[in-house]
């Protein structure tokens, strides 16, 4: 058991220290919800009133409707960030090193999502931060449902970010990829505007795309966890895509089933 | 006789490319075992095979006993990798890359830690060793990966071309390294080149040429067998057969 534990504390440690060591990295962590927060919350503080929908028990101001939608921004950029990372490792040959540990491989993949997690968990902490910094009016009581929904939102952004690192290949084309994912993914979702203020526009296909998205239940869950209160709905289909997108990814790395098996002359 | 690799009918394709035909061999603990092929003869594809990375369309590789198929945690347990491409992560220091190995295997921290320290103390790398590992040179690098292949105390050590671009001086220091850790430290090595020049001196040279074993001995028997004065002449010899043999 110690063996595993200490792969694990090899991993979430090795990933850790090259995030603090990408100054880049970390100032855009911070800096791009803040930025949403303070410039697009403000602009559309007086254009969009949002009336009373649970978890919600008054009228609102748009930036604590909108707060739930950066930090799942967060972890979304966050489980981007860490397939993104393992593409690079596979272009390093680092990934060859992780896939030759002796450990089941599915092993070796989750201790990667885990370490995604911990990264975007204490990130969207971070932000929390700042948001109440910036005067954004989130309760305080919350922590105990907070922190499991982040867990639970990162585990399975990060999950859906392993399950593209199988099919992209190639890190020149990863940043199309990672737009083509996270753009529609945020827009496409509760994040910016409540579904029923959408179906007021008249835009229904709008409504089912997002009802379809799973990052609409990670904005919701995290909305739900921040009043401390569980939207059991959104946790199981949250729950369900990381889980699925899990196995779906651990498939393709597995060398007798996946893809990487097939691809010598890379 | 000990084997640390049994190799028994192996075969990989890629489409209607035979990478490996068929072939079995074995290596004894203890021993040097070179595998010399040109550019494409199957090395990498065997090394894939032999770590678990790929997988075989048919034919069977154990590793101490264990087969890499069926058992893959207890067969990579035994090995220490180093692969053809350099694998360090550059943001880190030499230390910290080793520290990483060492959980990997399952070791603690202290003893990742004191273990990263020692082998790299020993490779003449203590200066350099809390350095980021992009800052240090093509041969620096190499015996921080050789480091990092050996703190994990493997039985079977298997590099795959470990001097690919480096410099002469480099390449001579890293061939007497691991030719004296495996001569004073009983450690089985599989070393995997085209440069007949490093591996004149291998227990056993293995001549791998279009997926096919086309010679196996030791350099003398090489030479006798091909009637050539050096090991390259026996070399380009052996497979200039093979291809003759596959034109027919």
């Amino acid at each position: 058991m110690m063996r595993w534990l200490r792969a694990l504390d090899a991993v979430v440690r090795r990933d850790t220290l090259r995030f603090f060591k990408q100054t880049s990295r970390l100032v855009s962590a911070v800096v791009r919800p803040a930025l949403w927060l303070l410039v697009f919350a403000a602009g559309f503080q007086n254009v969009l009133g949002v009336s009373i929908t649970p978890p919600y028990e008054t009228y609102i101001p748009y930036d604590v409707y909108m707060a739930p939608g950066l930090l799942g921004m967060v972890l979304l950029f966050q489980g981007m960030q860490s397939s993104l990372s393992l593409v690079f490792d596979r272009e390093l040959g680092l990934l060859r090193l992780l896939l030759t540990s002796p450990f089941p491989r599915a092993y070796l993949l989750f201790v990667k999502l885990v370490a995604g997690t911990v990264l975007g968990v204490l990130q969207a902490l971070v932000f929390l931060g700042i948001a109440r910094l910036f005067g954004v009016d989130l309760p305080n009581s919350a922590f105990a449902t907070v922190v499991p929904a982040l867990v639970i939102g990162g585990f399975t952004l990060a999950s859906l970010g392993l399950l593209l690192s199988v099919y992209v290949k190639r890190l020149e084309n990863y940043a199309g990829a990672m737009n083509f994912v996270i753009f529609p993914s945020f827009f496409f979702s509760t994040a910016l505007y409540p579904l029923w203020k959408i179906a007021e526009s008249g835009a229904l296909w709008i409504v089912y795309v997002a009802q379809l998205n799973p990052f609409t239940s990670v904005v919701e869950m995290i909305r739900f966890a921040l009043y401390g209160q569980i939207a059991w709905q959104a946790v199981a289909i949250t729950c369900s895509v990381g889980i699925v997108a899990f196995m779906i990814a651990a498939r393709g790395y597995d060398p007798q089933r996946g893809t990487l098996g097939r691809k010598s002359q890379e | 006789m000990t084997v640390a690799l049994s190799i028994d009918h192996l075969v990989k394709s890629y489409g209607t490319l035979k990478a490996l035909d068929a072939i079995s061999f074995s290596v004894e603990a203890g021993k040097v075992t070179a595998l010399l092929g040109p550019n494409g003869a199957g090395k990498t594809t065997l090394f894939q095979i032999l770590t678990g990375l790929f997988v075989a369309d048919s034919g069977q590789v154990s590793i101490l006993g264990f087969d890499i198929a069926k058992d893959p945690v207890a067969a990579l347990k035994q090995l220490g990798i180093v692969f053809q491409q350099s694998a360090l992560d550059p943001d880190l220091t030499a230390q910290q890359n080793l520290v990483f190995h060492g959980g990997l295997h399952g070791l603690s921290r202290k003893e990742s830690t004191s273990r990263a320290d020692r082998w790299l103390h020993s490779f003449g790398l203590k200066e350099s060793s809390k350095k980021p590992c992009r800052q240090l040179s093509g041969g620096m690098k190499r015996r921080v990966e050789l480091a990092r292949a050996l703190m994990t105390e493997p039985a079977l050590l298997l590099l795959d071309e470990p001097t690919q671009g480096l410099d002469p001086k480099s390449r001579k220091e890293l061939v007497e390294t691991v030719f004296s850790l495996a001569r004073e430290n009983g450690l089985s090595v599989v070393w995997a080149t085209h440069l007949v020049g490093e591996v004149v001196d291998a227990d056993t040279i293995i001549v791998l040429d279009h997926g096919h074993i086309v010679g196996k001995g030791t350099s003398a028997e090489l030479l006798a067998r091909t009637n050539s004065r050096t090991l390259e002449d026996a070399f380009l010899a052996l497979t200039a057969q093979s291809r003759e043999g596959l034109a027919e």
